[in-house]
């Protein structure tokens, strides 16, 4: 009952508690835990912790595995033997991986930025009350979020305009998200009245208000929006299938894991693919090579995760619950 | 996702003749608030175009994107009533009335598909939906904080990998030549279980993903719920000789109650669109027997095999019963008085 302690801060000062800040202390009322629960406990969180650590471990572990390792463990390799960069030095070193990594980064980042710009910009010219058609235009947008046309008319509609095989058509359908306009213009709504009051009684415009005013003290619910945002990019996959499905050459990473190590699996042999026609190499182990491309998806997440990760509880809460 | 629509916007003064003596923010009640909102009194609406035009520029790029992306295809679906054809488009393609849909309703593949989705989703909510309340009644049973937040950041990240991440991570662990296997044969076992593959386990698989990726994240939101059970309650129950697990239901689990059954409900709003990235990627390994749902039709008719306007049809029957399902869902959490994705 960790929220019971949060309410009842223990005094502080006394040495005792100061040297386990980290733990809150368990409550008078409470009953002292008995030996069976506190072992179910702590294995069940065990279990929990293992089934998310070992297979990343695992995966990791045999993208820096020879292939003398993986004929050893017979596959994924879970005891480190034969260590070896080589798979990475490989696929970093030009040819289809490389660009893909490539093509992938600069989605992101010009998705997100151009997400980013769009939506903040219209979550601030939504936030103001009673100001001219705020309503009509919230509602407009509110209704895509319930009811949209499927997938084919909109496979349609961006070949009519020209979008097949072109690399704006994985980010401008999807580029702005309706749900985060109206996290963030809840968020923009209810900061520093005052102060955006005033400013306006300056003169202070509108672009000023939102550069100088509402953004600086929206840094956290920006920062869980973006991330959202180059999350979505960065995952997105279905996108590529639709509307750049051919050109193996323009496809971004996680097509690239799709047809050389998802599929790959299930079809036998087309994970020599990627050694064999596209890369030239033979003596690196291709499962090593095909985890090395599942790891390289994760490191841009596990990079972010723990700078953002401190802002979660916050910007979840904030759409889901305050709304 | 309750009061995400709610307008409580702050107030907008200024321009000439403002209409009311500036109040307090957040001191109007929010009832008087809108009344006068809606008051055809105070500015004209010129005055108010004018004061208001950076407002309205600075929102015109979104809602020109969503006129393209979203309203222009919603336009298009008129292409179900058609016998579309690429060269003919939108406007020009032969009509062909209903017999989309007559087709549609009599196609056996069409149902097979229904009832695929009907019963992964079920599937789902069962195996599914408990485990992110257990889980966060576990964390939250957790006196150490560090602990706590170590196991919940651990179990969270998996929320933000791709499908097809997951599933490949899957197939490395539990496929034909993933580690359980390879270590079952290392064992004695001859022919492991492929999961991956295997038709008649497809529902348990896809919840077991479903579980593997979004629990943790799933967790939050219940958290937030325990935090805000008063702690006096627990300590007036243990007083009064309440043990653990009467605790636990008699406060724990009613503290839970309003928020599982909001997300049920809203669940239950998605029951045919859900999944369509996971499954797909995995249609083939398993075959469309049993990993054919809704929205893998209507792209699988449409852009593979490009019936255009036969996977059109299947998509608006999928928009317009999801459409009724949302709003249901949310008149049923209305009725529960929970405030659901609007308020009403």
């Amino acid at each position: 009952m960790t929220a019971t302690i949060e309410k009842n801060p223990a005094a502080p000062g006394r040495p005792a508690q100061r040297r386990r800040r980290g733990t809150a202390q368990r409550p008078v009322w409470q009953e002292k835990p008995t030996p069976l629960g506190q072992t179910a406990k702590g294995g069940a969180l065990v279990v929990i912790l293992a089934l998310v650590i070992v297979p990343l471990y695992s995966v990791v572990l045999t993208s820096f595995s020879t292939q003398g390792s993986i004929n050893l463990a017979g596959g994924l390799v879970l005891v480190p033997h034969g260590l070896t960069v080589s798979a990475f030095q490989l696929i970093i070193s030009g040819g289809v991986v490389t660009r893909a990594l490539i093509i992938s980064l600069v989605i992101t980042a010009v998705g997100t930025a151009f997400s980013m710009a769009i939506t903040i910009l219209a979550a601030y010219g939504l936030s103001r009350a009673r100001s001219f058609g705020h309503r009509t235009m919230l509602i407009t947008m509110l209704i895509t979020m319930f009811f949209n046309g499927g997938i084919i008319p909109l496979f349609l509609v961006v070949s009519a305009l020209g979008g097949y095989d072109q690399y704006w058509a994985l980010i401008a359908p999807s580029a702005v998200s309706v749900f985060n306009i109206i996290v963030m213009r809840s968020f923009f709504s209810n900061v520093a009245i005052d102060m955006i009051e005033s400013a306006r009684i300056d003169g202070a415009s509108d672009w000023r208000i939102l550069r100088s005013i509402v953004l600086p003290v929206s840094k956290a619910v920006t920062a869980v929006i973006a991330l959202f945002y180059a999350v979505a990019y960065w995952n997105s996959w279905f996108n590529i299938l639709l509307f750049m499905p051919a050109d193996s050459q323009k496809w971004p990473l996680q097509m690239v894991m799709y047809n050389y190590v998802t599929m790959g699996m299930t079809m036998a042999g087309s994970g020599s693919t990627i050694v064999g026609q596209n890369l030239g190499h033979q003596q690196i182990a291709p499962l090593s090579l095909q985890m090395a491309v599942v790891v390289l998806t994760l490191v841009p997440i596990l990079i972010a995760y723990p700078f953002v990760q401190k802002h979660f509880t916050k910007g979840v809460l904030l759409g889901a619950i305050k709304g | 996702m309750a009061a995400v629509i709610s307008d409580s916007a702050a107030p907008r003064e200024g321009g000439q003749g403002s209409t009311a003596p500036a109040t307090p923010p957040g001191a109007a009640p929010r009832k008087r608030l809108r009344r006068r909102q809606r008051e055809p009194g105070g500015m004209p609406w010129r005055v108010k175009l004018r004061r208001d035009k950076t407002l309205i520029l600075m929102t015109l790029p979104a809602i020109a994107l969503l006129a393209v992306f979203g309203y222009a295809p919603m336009l298009g679906l008129v292409m179900a009533f058609e016998n579309y054809d690429l060269y003919d488009g939108f406007l020009h393609s032969p009509w062909a009335g209903l017999a989309n849909f007559q087709q549609l309703l009599g196609d056996p593949a069409f149902w097979h598909a229904f009832w695929n989705t009907l019963g992964i989703f079920a599937v789902q909510l069962v195996l599914f939906f408990p485990v992110p309340i257990a889980f966060a009644i576990l964390l939250d049973s957790l006196l150490s904080r560090k602990l706590r937040s170590f196991v919940q950041s651990v179990v969270t990240l998996p929320h933000f990998f791709s499908w097809v991440l997951v599933v490949t991570v899957f197939q490395q662990m539990v496929g034909g030549a993933g580690l359980i296997p390879a270590f079952l044969r290392q064992h004695g076992v001859n022919n492991p279980f492929d999961i991956m593959t295997t038709p008649s386990t497809f529902k348990l698989l896809v919840a077991s993903q479903l579980i593997w990726k979004e629990a943790g994240w799933g967790t939050i939101i219940y958290l937030a719920a325990l935090a805000a059970i008063s702690p006096s309650l627990y300590e007036a129950a243990a007083v009064d000789g309440a043990g653990r697990w009467r605790r636990m239901r008699h406060i724990t689990l009613p503290g839970l109650k309003g928020i599982t059954i909001l997300l049920l409900i809203l669940n239950l709003g998605y029951a045919l669109t859900f999944g369509f990235e996971q499954i797909l990627i995995q249609r083939q390994a398993v075959g469309p027997g049993s990993a054919e749902v809704l929205t893998t039709f209507s792209y699988y008719y449409g852009i593979v095999q490009g019936n255009f306007s036969y996977g059109a049809a299947a998509g608006l029957f999928l928009g317009v019963v999801s459409l009724v399902l949302i709003l249901a869902a949310n008149k049923v959490a209305h009725l529960f008085g929970e405030d659901g994705l609007y308020r009403r």
